[in-house]
Order: C-alpha cells, then structure tokens, then sequence
C-alpha cells in the first residue's frame, strides 16, 4: 500500500498546471492564494494601476487636450511656492480632520455609553442611530444643503421666530457663504455622518468589557469616574485607535460634503485635497497639478497608518 | 471583629424569580462557612448580596457592627475572588494587586510593603510585570487571591474560585487556600458547588436549595448526621443510596423490609425513634461506605446482605460494587480483592449504625 507522502509525491511529479507551479513555489497551501487571486487582480486594475497612473501624471503637465511630457518634480515645486490656495486647502484639510475625528470620538464615546445603560427601545434607538450612516451620502447632504441655504435654511427661520431666540434679534446667517461659518458646517456634517460609525463600534467595544471586571473595580473601591478612566477606556484603546484610524483616513479623503455643500469656497476657504485636486485635474484640465496635490498626502497617511496600527497591536496583547 | 449576620435575606428577580428566600445565617468572625448547593440555588446571590453587588429584596445584612444594606460594595471592607478570576487585563500582575490601594490613595512604600507580602505568601513573587494574559489559571487564580489579601479586608467572599481550573490544580489550590486562611486569619465566605472542597475547606457548611438553607452545620456533622434527604445526597462522594423500604415489627425489634428477600434489623437503640413509623412507606438511606466487603463481625450493628454484582468499578483503593435491590441501582465500596466477578454472588456487610430513614412525605430524615 502506498504511504500518504508517496501519493502526495505522486502527484507532485506528475501533475502539471498552475497547481503544481504554484505548490512548487509557494509551499503545499496553494488553494489559498487561488481564492485571493480574484482579490488581487482587482486591486491591481482598480487601485494599483490607478494609483501608478496618478504618480506619472504628478511628474507630468498632462493637460486634457495636449501632449505630455514629463517634468519631474516640477508640479510639487509649484503647488508649495506658488499656490496660495494649497497652503489653505492643507490649513482647512488640519482643521476638518481634527476638529471632526476629536468631535466624533468624544461624542461617540458619548452616546455609546448612553446607549448602553439604555433599556427600553434599545433596539429601535440603536438601528435609528445609524440612519446617517446607512443614507447615500450626496443625498443626505443635500438635505443638509437646503437647511444651510441662506434662503431657505431652517436654522435661520428657527432663529428669526422662535421664543426664546427672537429676544436675541439674530440676524441671517449664511452658513456656506461665511468662510468660517462653511468651514464649521461642513465639519459639522461630516461630524453628523461620520458619528454612528463610532457610536456602534464603540458600543460593540463596551459590550466586550466583561461585567466582571466592573464589579472587581467596585470591590476595589473605584467610583464611576474611576472606571470610566481605569478600565473603560483603557480597555476601549484598541478599538478607538482602530475607529480613529479608519475615520481619520476618510475624513482626509472626503469629497462628497464638501462638494456638494461648497465646492470648496466661498473663496476656497473649505477646499480640502480631494476637492482642490479635483477642480484644478478635472474641472480645469490641470490632470499633472491634480495628481500631484491628491498625492501630497500619501506619504502622510502611511506614516500615521503604521504608528496607529503598531499602537494596536502593542494594546491588543491581552485577552478579556 | 467581623462577623456576618444575615437576617431574613430575600432576593425576588422580577416579578416572581425568587432566587433567595428568607435566610438567616451567623457567620462569626474568622470563621470559614462554605455556601454549597446545586446551580441556581441562590448561593452565589446570596454571597453576591453580601458583596453589595446586587441589592436585597428585603432582610437585613449586617457586616461587623454595621448593617451595610445600602453601602456600596467599596465602603464594605470586604474583598471578593471571582470565579473568572476578574484581572484587568491591561494592568500588570503588580497593578491588579495594587490598584484597590492606590484608589485609596495608599501611601507607595506601603502599597510596594503590601504587595510583596502577600507575594510572597502566594509565591507570585516573579510574576509581578506580568500582565494576567502571560499567566497560567493557577497563577491567575493566585493573582486574584493576592488582590484580595493586599486589601487586608473584614471579610474574604470567595466565588468558585476553583471551579476554572484541572482537577489536579483544583486540589493543589484548595491545600492553599487552607493554608493562607491559616496564615491570614479572617472572616471567609466560600461559595461552591462541590462538596468536597466546601467538607475539606469550612468550618462550617450551609446547604442551601431553592433559595432556602437546607442545613447548616460542621462537616463532620453534614457527613453523618444530614437533616434532610437533600443534604443527604449533596454531601458525600459517591452519594448515598436511597432505597424505598417499609418498617416492620419483629418480635422486640424493627426491620427495615427493601424487598420481599431483603430485610435489615435496626439498631435497637434506634427502636423507640423508628418506632412510629411501623407500615408506612420510608427511604432508607446508607452511604456506599458503610457497604462494604464481607467483615466478620460480632456487634448486631452489623449485617450481611447477599447481592450479585451487576458492574464493578475499580478505584484504585477501593472498588466501587454496584447491585440491584428491588429495582433500584445500589452502590457499595469494597476493598479490591474482596469482590467477586461481575454477575456473581458477594455477601456485602452493612453497617446499620450509619443508616438513615428519611420519610418522603417531608424528605427530612427521622
């Protein structure tokens, strides 16, 4: 009777094909990079190949309509010495990104700890928090857009003719035509999309604290305070380092508020990347200076990326 | 001084889940009462009602000279041991130890002074920059011990602590935990399941069943001397046989009838309390030690019983003889070269001294 490795050596010898290629060259666990493989050839075609176009381009005048050459750094040179603008979109892009992850975190910590000493409607109240999240965006913002508007907005109206606000006489603020005030109402509503995403992770992040470890901290002689900054927190690191990670990374990359709420004025005073490099490579057919500002940002990310994650997986080294 | 009173304790969860019903209990101070029953009934509430983790329905709880029915559990000067063990993960052996002082804002030398001491008591001494995921359950359960010690509490509430860990940890653990109360003297209430560690470790022991206490009392008396049939089967490993069986008069004497063959005289010095119960029907109870191999004996105590061995499971020390009597699956305990192969007669001697007649009406033995 043959031994398992003399069949297993069988077939090694005598099968031909991408198997065995790939058992030779990878170890005996092929059907795993097969099951990857369509993975893979996605991110190749939509994420790698892209992403390598945008570097040539950023190190080219490409121009919609007229040959391109390439010109090395030139493009980075110019948006850091000579484009105003670029020092405002990367003030605004600081100011949106922090102002609006440090708004989520608290706020979301917030509301999930609320949520969980809720008992009744627990259900409906925690599938209603998500509503912002599960909305398509472009919609829900322009919802935001006709509350915002100077002649229509809500706020304004509620301001105007509402006890007790009428005392105050306020006046008519226009909320996307101020810079500041734009600036605060897109952060405001990236705030107001962004939050349920931290709220039900959060949550999920409390609900894995063992009971136990409560009652040990009451024994202990801990008030609430004490545990909320002893063991809640301490043990919620790895989830908001997580959920800070992701946010930060959308939240640097967000098109969709901004553009539909602004369009980056009034005077590019909420201009971020995305939507900068957007108007300079679409909608002026800059396609060189647009890659390169969508690029400025990579080498950033990556760091960031790499110390949140190493912060990770240092906090994740126990078990609950 | 730390005793524990519990006075007419009820616990209601809902609007009709009485987990613990009405119990009164003294525990005095230094004393090391074990609170054992099956799952569900109530010893764990009521140890958790001590702690100030769950609120009493009613009943009073008084720790020392004080009732602490409202005192949060951090005022009770008390410190438990979980059957999880409860470390925070994310702090190290030194800061679970420590981290009941430094709420309380100890002093650092005495914090440190503490927490080396109870280390070396526990022999954690190497473990302290450990964090409880680097650890073994027995550590662990070390670790969980030494933060209760460091607190130098009123009183220790212990909940399963062992029921987590191997059989052979189990038992290693259960010496040191008799030998710590040994050295650390102070009120302990040990909650368990298993019988042996609560007949090995207490005092005291108090069975309770259905939120109610069954009986309380030492071990030895638990052993021989159960009030109830319940406690009867609790305590004891293999437990007790119970045999339904009539009471018949013979001549001067009574006779326990199990079968139409089998008949056992009683004690005579157990004639006039048996007496009522001539013609009715009773449980005769008897531990399977007390069925042993053949002895030769002289005292009336002392009787032969013929059974045929139905299966037979050797101990090691002792071989388990299991037999039939009228229907019903009895189990004796016989040193290994006295039994006979299965299917065979054995002559089984039956210590009647250590009987137990149990009437089934009331389930308390008489």
């Amino acid at each position: 009777m043959a031994t398992a490795s003399e069949v297993e050596g069988g077939v090694r010898n005598t099968s031909p094909g991408v198997r065995s290629f790939l058992r030779r060259n990878l170890g005996p666990d092929t059907d795993g990079y097969l099951f990857v493989l369509p993975s893979i050839v996605m991110v190749l075609c939509l994420i790698v190949y892209p992403f390598g176009l945008a570097v040539y381009f950023s190190m080219s005048d490409a121009f919609i309509g007229e040959p391109m050459e390439f010109i090395g750094l030139e493009n980075f040179v110019y948006i850091f010495e000579e484009d105003d603008i670029f020092l405002l979109v990367i003030r605004n892009t600081i100011l949106f990104a922090v102002i609006s992850v440090v708004c989520k975190v608290v706020l979301g910590l917030l509301c999930a700890l609320l949520l969980q000493r809720i008992t009744h409607l627990k259900r409906f109240l925690r599938g209603a928090m998500l509503l912002p999240f599960v909305a398509p965006t472009a919609l829900t913002t322009l919802g935001w857009w006709l509350i915002l508007d100077p002649t229509y907005s809500h706020i304004n109206w509620i301001l105007q003719n509402t006890f007790p606000f009428t005392l105050f006489e306020i006046r008519d603020y226009q909320f996307l035509g101020e810079p500041t005030l734009a600036l605060g109402s897109v952060i405001f509503v990236n705030i107001w999309r962004g939050l349920p995403f931290f709220i039900i992770t959060i949550l999920a992040g409390l609900m894995s604290i063992p009971d136990h470890l409560y009652e040990a901290a009451d024994i202990d002689g801990a008030s609430t305070w004490q545990k909320f900054w002893k063991i809640t927190l301490p043990l919620l690191k790895p989830v908001l380092a997580i959920i800070i990670l992701f946010s930060t990374i959308f939240t640097l990359a967000d098109f969709n508020i901004v553009y539909v709420l602004t369009r980056g004025g009034p005077m590019n005073e909420t201009h971020l990347f995305a939507t900068y490099s957007f108007t300079l490579g679409i909608l002026n057919h800059e396609v060189g200076l647009g890659a390169a500002i969508s690029l400025f940002l990579f080498p950033m990310m990556v760091l960031f990326v790499i110390f949140l994650l190493r912060m990770v997986r240092r906090d994740s080294a126990y078990e609950l | 001084m730390a005793e524990i009173r519990l006075q007419d304790l009820w616990k209601r969860y809902g609007a009709d889940v009485m987990a613990v019903r009405g119990i009164n209990l003294d525990i005095e101070h230094n004393e090391f009462v074990a609170l054992v029953g099956p799952s569900g009934c109530g010893k764990t509430t009521t140890l958790r009602m001590i702690a100030g983790l769950e609120d009493i329905t009613g009943g009073q709880i008084q720790v020392g000279d004080r009732v602490v029915n409202d005192v949060p559990p951090r005022d009770r000067d008390i410190a438990m041991v979980f059957q999880n063990y409860a470390l925070y993960p994310h702090m190290s052996v030194y800061g679970n130890m420590s981290f009941g002082l430094r709420l309380r804002k100890t002093d650092k030398a005495e914090i440190d002074r503490r927490v080396m001491s109870a280390a070396e008591i526990l022999n954690i001494g190497e473990l302290l920059e450990r964090r409880p995921g680097q650890l073994s359950g027995g550590q662990r359960q070390r670790v969980a011990m030494g933060r209760a010690i460091v607190r130098d509490p009123q009183v220790f509430l212990f909940d399963e602590p062992l029921s987590n860990l191997d059989a052979k940890l189990r038992v290693q653990m259960r010496t040191e935990i008799k030998k710590i109360h040994q050295r650390v003297k102070t009120t302990v209430v040990y909650v368990t399941h298993d019988q042996v560690e609560a007949m090995t470790l207490a005092d005291r022991i108090v069975v309770m069943n259905h939120g109610v206490i069954e009986q309380v009392g030492s071990p030895d008396e638990m052993y021989n001397n159960p009030q109830t049939r319940f406690v009867a089967s609790f305590i004891g490993s293999p437990a007790m046989n119970f045999i339904d069986c009539g009471i018949e008069q013979t001549g001067a004497g009574l006779a326990i009838r199990l079968s139409d063959q089998v008949a056992l005289g009683v004690p005579t010095d157990r004639t006039d309390r048996y007496a009522p119960y001539v013609g009715k029907d009773m449980i005769f109870g008897i531990r399977p030690e007390h069925l042993t191999e053949h002895r030769p004996h002289a005292e009336e105590t002392t009787q032969d019983l013929q059974i045929q061995v139905e299966v037979l499971e050797p101990m090691g020390m002792d071989t388990m003889v299991f037999f039939d009597i009228d229907g019903t699956e009895v189990c004796g305990r016989s040193e290994p070269r006295s039994v006979s192969d299965v299917g065979e007669a054995m002559t089984l001697s039956v210590n009647m001294d250590r009987m137990h007649l149990i009437d089934p009406s009331t389930d308390m033995v008489v």
